[in-house]
């Protein structure tokens, strides 16, 4: 059987398409990839736009919780005793946690863009560091509220607090194990179009924790 | 033509009787038009050696006109529809005209239950009749109907007054309707509500005032005190009122 | 040029159960979903046989009692939805046909399409799991509606109630992962010269409806979490008892649910379209008006979508504007339907199988079409509502779908995909065999809905409006229209299974189609194409006059 494992290079037509260079050997990965998978008639690499539509589809996820949740919200003012138990100063040190860790994705990308493959690594591991700080504090949190007896069944606002909170965090987790993957390509300058892809997911899981401080620790 | 399927014994039957002959002339109309072309485009263009095909891309204006005008027709006939689809629904739903009496519908897994204020005309008295699985009306009467579920939803559907309205926990919802026509009628439950779902059955009873009252002094608990300054609790009833005009 | 490497020849095991190639992957789900199919029309049988000859045992069955009815029902329409027509008409034609009609050689990220398949079957084994728990299958319709679905002291089966959501929720993971795929394959990976309006209309409605379905599916994703827990942690998203909101999941499951017929809905139209243009030896009329239709019609369907939800208690004033712009939608729909049939003007029309199954979508959808219209005007769906009615109007709608337009595009390509040509007369006596029983089933049923018949019942017994014998009547014919139509599925399977081995064989192109999938052998090899075709033109030139064959396919440059 035939089948084309390298990249075309340029054909002529009626049209340019963008075609990623061709790569060094080295740049493959183990399994060939198909030309489907190099082509690029938007002119956006095909990773990226994937890695676009991966996050617009969570944002109607989290949208539609969200709004489920704000609708509820205003209907029961008395939701904000409940909120006050939150721990504004925890919630906010999560989000300068977040917020940082997202700085070393940017800069992770920047050493990507340079192929610097390991420090474009080192700072991806990194920012796995901050989403494990993240979790760690989540997890301190989470332990105080339920041994005040707030649980999942405690009624309606810990209840989307546990469910936002929870289904976020399983983001940031499933975020980490793929970023250390990918770090692990990184380490040895394999696949290094995938550090801008890891990095735009977690400035969307950071995004979605942006929303979720105020909504859930502040708001009144 | 819907009379033919099903007897219709409340006021605003006929008026979604009318409504449902509107839609079935304008997209009977349509729907025929739109077979019959096809069918005759595949007799008449049907393969045929040594005639070519015409290369058409749809975009000539003189064809496209062919999609154009039905399509304007179509929007026509759309609001020719919504309009009065909006008034039916406006005088079902929405506006309720005043009630001759309130009644209360209870939804559970899997009965029907109802509360009528009894012969002083009041809902939540002591005389009030409660039943199981029958709901007893006067003809000529505006009911109110509150409506509500005690466990999952359900839904309150009399086809023979083309009434339905969903029940759910934790609501009341009310609606109206005026039978007009005597009878015995089905009350099925048409929202998914467990194994017991197609037994729910019940039954509204449309009966004369005179027998509607009588009814209801039989089953009423004996009225307590009478109301003072009212000559007797049962002449100063609104509906012994109405009964005699 | 691109350079041919060798690879060693897969095993059975990698090559037909851990492949990669988009058309072993898009066999997976077809297979799956026929199989699935067959359970779904079985469990149709099941639940007719009970409405046409009530409270006799079902031969191969059993005794339908008031508990397995809701079960059989339920399943019925979810197997339907999410595992027959979402798999055949998205994952499998679109997996087969996207890289061969776009003219490259795989999915853009192969790996991603195997997981979406895993992650499928696993959903449908968690699915069919769910008949053999205790308690059985899930009872509280496809529709789930809270608190029947979130509680097992009033549904009975609780267990089934939580592997039935799972299921599904597995299935719409699948489904995101798949449809991802497409999309960033068709807006990236296509031929050089393919621009965006030279693209088969197949492959644009395939994008469009999974793009829908992204849209669309994420506030159910979220409700089903909040049912999840619900069901099996004790909180009260649903529960009014605890300030929670049953018509909360109502919103949120309608907001998929209606935008979700239109994404089985494109494809089938895709496919009829390719069929139509390849049999009337006609372009398609009007390909960008058809587009713009299909794009109207799929921003409009997000917001129609509590016209299932008229009578339910929401706020009657909403009622209003859900009736405007649900019979709004009828306008584009329309004018796709006009659109097609303005296609065989003109042309050469010739009635092979593929083509009867394409006009008799046509026919038949029509009568799903205007009789919406019905349900969609508030005041009549005030008495119609969850009557036979509604369930005559959307099985006129899916069973074109999910049925004719798949019948369709199998008879279409099968010939490319297994290398043999099905015969045409198995093929015609199929056709009419399930054409004509289906308006048998239905239109009775339009009648008994219009008198009254309430769905979900399994037996009318208890209704004195409801047991005339005329009523009955119906309701028998209707039973023996499906049985006859169940019947006559022999003939397909029969015609399929015998034409993949003593089929003539196919040569590339014998319906002699302009589309790149046909420039290949029969069927294609892995990689698909040996030089990986440039496109110079549209995709449905045909009849061009002053040339010596009345088609130009895309890949060839004059």
């Amino acid at each position: 059987m035939n089948m084309d494992c390298r990249a075309a290079p340029t054909t002529t037509g009626p049209r340019t398409f963008l075609i990623r260079p061709a790569e060094k050997p080295t740049t493959m990965s183990a399994t060939a990839k198909p030309i489907a998978n190099t082509r690029s008639a938007t002119g956006i690499p095909t990773a990226r736009l994937i890695t676009w539509w991966v996050i617009a589809s969570e944002i109607v996820i989290f949208g539609g919780l969200l709004s489920a949740y704000l609708m509820h919200r205003l209907g029961h003012p008395e939701w904000a005793l409940s909120a006050d138990h939150t721990n504004t100063w925890a919630g906010a040190f999560n989000t300068f946690v977040l917020l940082t860790s997202s700085l070393a994705a940017v800069l992770a990308h920047k050493a990507a863009d340079a192929l610097d493959g390991p420090r474009a690594a080192k700072l991806l591991r990194l920012t796995v560091l901050g989403g494990f700080v993240f979790l760690m504090v989540k997890a301190f949190e989470w332990t105080t509220d339920i041994r005040e007896g707030f649980v999942l069944s405690s009624g309606g606002f810990w209840s989307y607090y546990y469910v936002l909170t929870g289904l976020h965090g399983l983001h940031v987790l499933a975020g980490m194990v793929i970023m250390l993957i990918i770090a692990a390509d990184a380490a040895k300058n394999q696949e290094l179009q995938r550090v801008e892809c890891i990095g735009l997911y977690w400035h969307f899981v950071d995004i979605v924790w942006i929303f979720l401080f105020p909504l859930l620790y502040i708001a009144r | 033509m819907l009379e033919r399927y099903t007897t219709a014994a409340s006021t605003y039957a006929h008026s979604i009787d009318h409504l449902f002959l509107l839609i079935l002339v304008l997209v009977g109309f349509w729907l025929i038009v739109a077979e019959a072309v096809m069918f005759i485009l595949i007799f008449k263009f049907r393969a045929r050696d040594g005639r070519p095909t015409r290369h058409v891309t749809g975009e000539e204006k003189e064809l496209h006109r062919w999609i154009t005008i039905p399509h304007m027709l179509v929007i026509l006939c759309d609001i020719a529809i919504i309009i009065p689809a909006i008034i039916v629904w406006y005088n079902i739903k929405q506006a309720q005209p005043p009630a001759d009496q309130t009644v209360r519908v209870y939804a559970q897994q899997w009965a029907w239950s109802f509360q009528e204020p009894g012969p002083d005309g009041v809902l939540d008295t002591a005389d009030d009749v409660r039943t199981v699985g029958e709901l007893h009306v006067a003809i000529n009467t505006t009911y109110h109907f509150e409506l509500m579920s005690r466990d999952v939803v359900h839904s309150f559907a009399v086809p023979a007054f083309r009434l339905k309205q969903d029940a759910l926990p934790g609501r009341t919802i009310t609606g109206w309707f005026r039978p007009n026509r005597l009878g015995t009628y089905d009350i099925q439950c048409t929202q998914m509500c467990g194994i017991g779902h197609a037994l729910m059955a019940g039954r509204v009873i449309v009966e004369t005032r005179q027998d509607h009252a009588a009814w209801l002094m039989q089953n009423s608990n004996p009225p307590v005190a009478a109301l003072p300054a009212a000559p007797s609790p049962l002449a100063a009833s609104p509906m012994m009122a109405e009964a005699r005009r | 040029m691109s350079t041919a490497v060798q690879h060693a020849e897969p095993g059975f095991f990698r090559k037909y159960c851990w492949s990669t190639d988009h058309k072993i992957i898009a066999m997976q789900y077809l297979f799956t979903g026929m199989a699935m199919a067959l359970i779904g029309g079985y469990l149709a049988y099941v639940f007719r046989m009970q409405l046409g000859f009530p409270n006799h045992n079902v031969p191969g069955f059993g005794i339908v009692t008031p508990g397995r009815y809701n079960a059989v029902v339920t399943m019925h329409g979810t197997i339907m939805i999410f595992w027959v027509a979402m798999p055949v008409l998205i994952a499998a034609f679109g997996n087969y046909l996207i890289p061969l009609m776009i003219g490259c050689d795989d999915m853009a990220f192969p790996r991603i399409n195997r997981l979406s398949y895993q992650v499928f079957l696993l959903s449908a084994i968690v699915l069919l799991l769910s008949f053999l728990v205790k308690g059985g299958a899930f009872g509280g319709a496809w529709t789930a509606y809270p608190p029947l679905s979130a509680s097992g002291a009033y549904n009975l089966t609780p267990l089934g109630a939580t592997l039935w959501l799972v299921a599904v929720a597995l299935e719409f993971v699948a489904f995101l992962l798949g449809g991802i795929n497409f999309t960033v394959t068709v807006m990236n990976s296509r031929a050089p010269g393919m621009k965006m309006f030279d693209i088969p209309i197949v492959i644009w409605m395939i994008v469009l409806a999974t793009v829908i379905f992204m849209a669309s599916a994420g506030p159910l994703i979220a409700g089903a979490v909040m049912l999840l827990f619900d069901q099996t942690m004790a909180t009260g998203f649903y529960d009014p008892t605890r300030g929670g909101d049953p018509l909360l999941w109502q919103h949120l499951f309608w907001f998929f649910g209606h935008p979700e017929v239109y994404v089985v809905l494109l494809p089938a139209m895709g496919i009829v379209a390719e069929i139509l243009a390849v049999f009337a030896r006609k372009k398609l009329f009007g390909y960008k008006s058809m587009l713009f239709s299909t794009w109207a019609v799929g921003i409009l369907s997000f917001v129609v979508w509590a016209h299932h939800q008229f009578v339910a208690g929401i706020d009657p004033r909403m009622a209003n504007v859900f009736t405007v712009t649900t019979l709004l939608i009828s306008i584009p729909v329309a004018e796709l339907v006009f659109l097609y049939i303005a296609t065989l003007y003109g042309g050469s029309i010739r009635l092979d199988t593929p083509m009867l199954w394409a006009l008799g979508f046509l026919a038949e959808f029509m009568i799903g079409g205007v009789t919406g219209i019905f349900l969609g005007s508030s005041g009549t769906d005030i008495y119609l509502h969850d009557t036979y009615f509604l369930i005559a109007h959307f099985h006129y709608t899916f069973v074109p779908i999910a049925i004719i337009s798949v019948f369709a595009g199998i008879t279409f390509w099968f010939p490319k995909m297994f290398g043999r040509m099905m015969n045409e007369t198995l093929g015609k006596i199929h056709f009419w065999g399930t054409v004509i029983p289906f308006n048998v089933i239905f239109i009775p049923l339009f009648m008994t809905g219009l008198a009254g018949d309430q769905r979900r019942i399994y037996s009318y017994a208890q209704f004195a409006e409801q047991s005339r014998p005329a009523l009955q009547h119906l309701r028998t014919l209707s039973t023996v229209g499906l049985l006859v139509m169940l019947s006559f599925q022999l003939v397909f399977l029969f015609n399929f299974f015998w034409s993949l081995r003593k089929g003539k064989r196919a040569e590339a192109n014998p319906w002699r189609s302009t589309t790149l999938e046909w420039t290949v052998p029969s069927p294609p090899p892995h990689g698909n194409f040996a030089v990986l075709p440039t496109v110079y033109r549209g995709p449905y030139e045909y009849g061009l006059p002053g040339r010596a064959d009345d088609y130009w396919p895309q890949n060839v440059p004059d």
